[in-house]
């Protein structure tokens, strides 16, 4: 599923179409989108460089990490960077958004590190988020400095779209993008969200703007939302390095696939398991109590073979059904005597019978009238 | 010096081995807490190793909470000397505590916080730049002082970040997690958890009040992909930490 969505981004835009798009969405429960970026930057980046996907080039517009943080991940993926520079720059949102220390720098002895210099060449420092059409527009010109003009299109990985989502108004936020899947030298475009950090409503609008949607969820949920309870802690340690991931696609001719997977994180990587069945997973969580919560195979069956007392069971034929007006003579069940316990049991005796016992004699059969006929208004 | 009884807290943090380089280095450290189990005593415990003489660390405290007075007193317990401290240059205090001036715009004041931080840390040699330590008690202070806007601490807490990567210091931060529970979407107190390289948590017990155990602290360690649990007991001089059943 991994795979697919890789292989989508790969492949890219048809002419005339918008790019695809792909969020990739957590929350604090499974807090594993990061994980999942930095997998699938480093995938389209492979293909990149190995000719093998539409797009020829990659900018990287990085809010939440340095630009270091990328580099390095591309270069413990086996990537060479240095001869890569034609093939990846990065907009570097976060060494200073706001344009703090230019506001510094100019009002006092404020010196500004040169440690910016080594990643200069392949990060630019961008300073007015703020500004969505100034941020715009340095990213198609970044990437039609890599690529060229022309029909030659590049991709852009979003780190991520929250802090994007601070600084402007989420109307802006969603035109910015819808402008670039529009953009004719666009391939592909992804992004990561935090979708506890914004209204649902927020994250509604960025769905509908991707044609994929790749959301994390815990393995298990935790009772109540509560995370103060040591018989939590185990779930807790599970859902840190294991979840689901859910991907959704939309398809060109307008259908649409779902699909699940377990995601696994180590301290290596990330890694992208089929689901395993649900007993597997539940098996773990049924709580020790000092009665049976299970239904045995014999149970299972009688319950099944209970006739409900609805007036239709479906095969063509009318089912009479007790209803309490049957006299003493007719019928299989029997009306005890004396009996004063209230027996109403579906009780399982093979052929699935419903047995009611009357709580006494005296009691009038079951009537139709309208209990409220009586009253005198 | 007391250092076997909060073994657990310095072993989940990686402080149980060598300190120097400091093992938290570049990495962002939240603290949660309520009002049954104050972290603070997590803030001490940090600023009394980062202050070891093992180290050659440098602490600049930004203290929106408390003087300098009532960390000096909690210190002198566990066994620092903040005054000869400060005096050595190892510790910096930032005191906050008036930070509401006339004329000073909370934005503007959070760019001058920073350019202070980023100067004091600047003039430093350059080797000690990843053993400084940059603590903040407390972030929920600082929304106020910034008269409740949290987009302006968030900027600021955002550029205290890129100090992290900069410089490859620490930071390591405080929050009240019940002031925020009765909001839908308590955003600030989330981002924080997102930002946080290692989580920790103290809690009180599901069990409720105890005589033995004050509460328990959670500690997620991303980067080593680890989650710690235990219990605690904050005494006179040192905190005491144990695995559930053994105080």
């Amino acid at each position: 599923m991994a795979e697919s969505i890789c292989r989508a981004l790969r492949d890219g835009a048809l002419e005339g179409e918008l790019a695809p798009a792909l969020t990739i969405k957590d929350s604090v429960a499974s807090p594993f989108a990061l994980q999942v970026f930095s997998h699938v930057l480093s995938q389209l980046f492979s293909s990149i460089l190995a000719g093998k996907s539409q797009s020829r080039g990659l900018v990287v517009v990085s809010f939440s990490r340095s630009p270091s943080f990328y580099l390095d991940l591309l270069k413990n993926k086996g990537t060479d960077i240095a001869s890569s520079n034609n093939q990846i720059q990065i907009l570097d949102c976060y060494s200073d958004p706001l344009g703090w220390k230019d506001q510094l720098a100019g009002s006092r002895n404020f010196t500004a590190l040169s440690n910016e210099v080594l990643v200069s060449s392949t990060a630019i420092v961008f300073r007015e988020v703020k500004h969505m059409d100034k941020l715009y527009n340095s990213i198609i010109e970044l990437g039609k400095g890599l690529v060229g003009g022309g029909k030659i299109r590049f991709s852009i990985a979003i780190d991520s779209v929250d802090e994007m989502l601070r600084h402007a108004p989420v109307s802006s936020v969603a035109r910015f993008l819808s402008n670039l899947r529009s953009h004719d030298q666009i391939s592909s475009i992804f992004w990561l969200l935090h979708s506890d950090l914004h209204e649902a409503r927020v994250t509604a609008v960025l769905e509908y703007l991707s044609s994929i949607v790749a959301s994390l969820e815990p393995s298990h949920q935790l009772a109540n939302g509560q995370r103060g309870d040591l018989e939590n802690f185990s779930l807790i340690k599970h859902n840190s390095k294991k979840g689901k991931f859910h991907v959704r696609f939309k398809k060109r001719n307008g259908r649409v696939r779902v699909m699940s997977e377990e995601v696994h994180i180590e301290l290596s990587g990330i890694n992208f398991t089929s689901l395993p069945s649900e007993g597997a997973i539940n098996q773990g969580l049924v709580p020790k109590v000092q009665f049976s919560l299970q239904l045995s195979e014999k149970e299972r069956i009688d319950k099944a073979n209970v006739v409900l007392p609805f007036e239709h069971q479906g095969n063509g034929k009318p089912i009479q059904i007790y209803d309490g007006r049957r006299s003493l003579v007719d019928g299989k069940h029997e009306r005890p005597f004396a009996a004063v316990e209230n027996v109403q049991t579906n009780e399982n005796c093979g052929s699935g019978e419903i047995i009611y016992y009357r709580d006494s004699d005296d009691e009038m059969p079951d009537s139709d009238e309208d209990p409220d006929d009586d009253l005198d208004i | 010096m007391n250092q076997r009884s909060s073994n657990l807290l310095d072993e989940a943090l990686g402080l149980d081995q060598v300190i120097e380089p400091w093992p938290l280095r570049g990495q962002v450290v939240a603290i949660e807490d309520q009002v049954e189990t104050s972290g603070s005593f997590v803030l001490h415990h940090l600023l009394k190793r980062s202050l070891s003489p093992n180290s050659s660390n440098v602490t600049i405290f930004i203290a929106f909470s408390q003087p300098f007075s009532h960390y000096d007193r909690i210190l002198r317990k566990l066994g620092c000397n903040l005054v000869s401290q400060r005096d050595n240059s190892r510790f910096f205090f930032f005191d906050m505590l008036k930070l509401q001036c006339p004329g000073i715009t909370p934005e503007g004041g959070l760019i001058a916080l920073y350019g202070k931080i980023h100067k004091t840390i600047s003039a430093l040699p350059e080797i000690s730049w990843k053993n400084v330590s940059i603590i903040i008690d407390d972030l929920s202070l600082m929304e106020v002082a910034a008269n409740g806007s949290s987009d302006y601490v968030l900027d600021f807490l955002h550029y205290c970040r890129t100090l992290t990567s900069e410089f490859d210091c620490s930071l390591i931060t405080l929050n009240h997690e019940d002031i925020y529970s009765s909001e839908d979407r308590p955003t600030f107190f989330i981002q924080m958890e997102y930002l946080a390289d290692i989580l920790i948590k103290a809690e009180p017990l599901a069990t409720g009040l105890a005589t033995d155990v004050h509460g328990q602290l959670t500690v997620s360690n991303k980067g080593r992909n680890k989650v710690s649990n235990f219990h605690f007991k904050v005494k006179e001089n040192v905190v005491e930490c144990f695995y559930p059943g053994r105080s």
